[in-house]
């Protein structure tokens, strides 16, 4: 019996790894795991370092010193996670934690974020720097309110995958039905919320039941463990066809020997820049074209996604951090006023006669946000009609700049679709947004 | 792009990011690893200009003299100005007391001269060469740390810090520590450093040393250790796994003298990194009580 399983498996898995095709080598996968101590979110990441000989015999130490234990007297390993004082008197997660391992495969970076309504500003911290989140659901409450904010935030912040994992199977004696029933209320979620990318896996974190180890307690299920699944998704960046280079740095030496010497420094967004190519400089709206790409002193024919290199172009133009490069063929968009989902952070609500500082790539610009078009209930994703966005809210606002803006609309290029608020009068990071609407 | 193409990229960016958002950073130096490598992705940041920062040493007057050598030959080599804030000024000038006894440290003293290196040059931002895999209170810290006017951290009160979108804006007074290799681990750096054949001090490299067994740990035979008749002084083939101040720095036992070596020891190794560090032992919130006070 177990041989044909193992067979259903691999052939399931073999399915799984082609159909993402291997369709760019990524060697970092980063993803999120949102949840409080009772989901198991703890004890999976746990399970996750410690399966994976990630957790080293003087931080085994440390953790039996400090003496917690779970009901049934296993180590708790939580302690492992929670790294501030206050979260391990209190036992919740308040920050996001970043955790480390990596196996043959991949280099994993977990962001390990609270759960909790109340520290949602901190979980989308975490879930912004993601391309995976997993969502845990307890076997025996199925899709509840968290598991709906959860994926609304996923949803917001356009992560690539979802995987669910429907933990606690050893409290429903690995009944099928329980797992397949909690699937298929999920996909109605899914559906309602364009959610592209989902997957499921039944799991027992406390047991180990399909998180490194595969489970023989669920012959019913031929998939991935977690491990193997995240050893092997990959994404397709279907979304961007061009790049955006946002200027950080101008490199002017100006030695004797290096008298001319203009370089434009930046981290490459997007796919396709290289040498010759027609650029636009905005927002001036000089036209160039690309001279040479250099990377430590040494000059390539292309720059991919993600690389920090020095641009130089072919004339002489006046460019200065928080302009962008981009391509003349396909330029981004340039407005004062644009409609956003915003995301707030702050006890005090958002102020539609206040100015705030808008910063998007490299390039900060006195904003207002005259207008609150709507809110969403993050528990029921339904549209509401509210005046005020308060601490945790989401909405749709319009927002009025100061001088024109350089940005892409999130469902073309999401990349560069993003900025924070910042509230010029105590300088604090009071909100996020992504450009959903030209107006 | 592969891994370390990746953390590279990410740490470059960052570097960039505080040129670009403050008017007088630093970047402080240890001559450990994690600085060493700071300074080699600057250079991939910044050349063929020249860094838009100063290096800043926090020198306890108890470090290894082949740290101050490399230090000084790094200098050198990179032609970028050194700023030293000296521990034994701080004493000298009574804004500390050293302790007494044997198992006596400079360490937590630093952390009086760094806020006060701070001060005197005005510096608003200050790189720093710590990872989150480091330590469990490390594993929280953003990128973008901001620091009160007493130097302090509040880990209550954190900013959000979304995509790679890094908030510099503070008030006059106030500083940011900056952490490029936050996403590093200790394997990623040494992987790093041989890719890019950096050059190290040589005690991280096995070597023969005096050294003394103190608190289950051998420590270089140093008088700053204030070693006294019961103190043993054995010979040894050692090596440094972090560098740090000599008082709360131990040695590995290891014959690893090729970072390939080096490397295997640290995949094999069932210790983290830190567990050399004395001052991390104290107590489970060590660290999150030292970066609260000011610490790197």
């Amino acid at each position: 019996m177990r041989s044909a399983y193992s067979v259903l498996r691999f052939l399931r898995y073999a399915i799984l790894t082609t159909q993402y095709a291997i369709l760019r080598k990524m060697n970092i996968l980063k993803f999120i795991t949102a949840g409080s101590v009772d989901d198991g979110k703890s004890t999976l990441i746990g399970r996750l370092l410690y399966d994976t000989n990630s957790i080293l015999d003087d931080q085994l130490e440390a953790i039996q010193k400090a003496n917690r234990k779970n009901d049934d007297g296993t180590v708790d390993l939580a302690i492992l996670t929670d790294g501030l004082k206050a979260e391990r008197e209190q036992g919740i997660t308040i920050d996001v934690a970043y955790k480390y391992f990596q196996t043959e495969k991949r280099k994993f970076i977990i962001a390990d974020a609270p759960g909790h309504i109340q520290y949602t500003r901190n979980m989308v911290t975490g879930a912004s720097n993601s391309d995976l989140i997993i969502i845990l659901i307890d076997a025996r409450k199925g899709v509840i309110e968290q598991t709906k904010r959860h994926s609304f935030i996923a949803k917001l912040l356009s992560l690539k995958q979802v995987l669910v994992c429907v933990n606690k199977m050893d409290m429903v004696d690995y009944e099928q039905a329980v797992f397949e029933n909690i699937k298929t209320d999920y996909l109605q979620l899914a559906q309602k919320l364009e959610l592209q990318h989902v997957d499921f896996i039944p799991v027992s974190a406390l047991k180990g039941d399909n998180i490194v180890e595969e489970s023989s307690r669920m012959p019913w299920y031929n998939g991935p463990t977690i491990l193997e699944y995240l050893e092997n998704i990959d994404f397709q960046d279907d979304n961007r066809s061009t790049w955006r280079f946002p200027v950080q740095w101008v490199i002017r030496p100006q030695t004797a020997e290096l008298p001319d010497y203009r370089g434009y420094a930046g981290r490459v967004l997007g796919e396709g820049l290289k040498v010759g190519e027609e650029v636009l400089i905005l927002p001036s709206g000089v036209k160039s074209s690309i001279k040479s790409i250099e990377l430590d002193q040494k000059e390539f024919p292309y720059a991919e996604n993600g690389q920090s290199v020095i641009l130089h172009l072919a004339d002489d133009v006046d460019i200065s951090r928080g302009d962008f490069i981009v391509s003349a063929a396909k330029p981004t968009h340039l407005e004062r006023s644009f409609e956003a989902n915003i995301s707030w952070f702050e006890n005090k609500p958002l102020d539609t006669n206040q100015v705030y500082l808008l910063q998007n790539q490299t390039k900060t610009t006195k904003i207002k946000v005259p207008k609150i078009l709507f809110k969403y209930d993050v528990n029921t994703q339904e549209r509401t009609y509210d005046e005020e966005i308060r601490l945790n809210d989401i909405g749709r606002i319009l927002v009025k700049a100061a001088e024109e803006i350089v940005f892409d609309l999130n469902r073309d290029f999401p990349e560069n679709a993003r900025a924070i608020i910042i509230d010029p009068r105590n300088n604090l990071t009071v909100g996020a947004l992504t450009v959903e609407e030209l107006v | 792009m592969d891994y370390l193409d990746h953390l590279e990229a990410e740490a470059i960016y960052i570097l960039r990011e505080v040129a670009g958002q403050f008017e007088n950073p630093a970047l402080l130096f240890s001559g450990g690893k994690d600085s060493i490598t700071l300074v080699h992705l600057a250079k991939k940041a910044f050349r063929p200009g020249k860094f838009p920062f100063p290096l800043v040493h926090i020198d306890t007057g108890h470090n290894f003299p082949e740290t101050i050598q490399f230090r000084d030959w790094l200098i050198e080599q990179t032609g970028e100005k050194l700023i030293v804030g000296s521990v034994q000024d701080s004493i000298d000038q009574g804004k500390v007391i050293e302790q007494k006894g044997k198992n006596a440290s400079r360490n937590p003293l630093q952390t009086v001269t760094l806020l006060d290196t701070i001060e005197r040059h005005g510096f608003d931002a200050c790189i720093g060469g710590a990872r989150r895999d480091e330590e469990k209170a490390r594993a929280k810290e953003r990128i973008f740390s901001v620091r009160d006017e007493f130097g302090q951290w509040d880990p209550k009160r954190q900013r959000p810090e979304l995509w790679s979108i890094f908030n510099g804006k503070i008030h006059k007074g106030e500083n940011v520590r900056v952490f490029p290799i936050s996403n590093w681990t200790e394997l990623d750096v040494w992987n790093y450093i041989k890719r890019e054949k950096i050059a190290l001090p040589s005690i991280y490299f096995s070597h023969e040393r005096d050294v003394v067994w103190r608190n289950g740990q051998w420590m270089a035979a140093d008088p700053c250790l204030n070693l006294d008749e019961e103190d043993i002084i054995e010979h040894k083939s050692v090596r440094f796994r972090t560098v740090g101040d000599m008082t709360c720095t131990a040695a590995v036992s290891s014959v690893a003298t090729e970072l390939d070596d080096i490397i295997a020891e640290i995949k094999a190794s069932t210790v983290s990194e830190r567990g050399a560090r004395m001052d991390d032992k104290v107590s489970e919130a060590a660290m999150e009580e030292r970066k609260k006070q000011g610490y790197f």
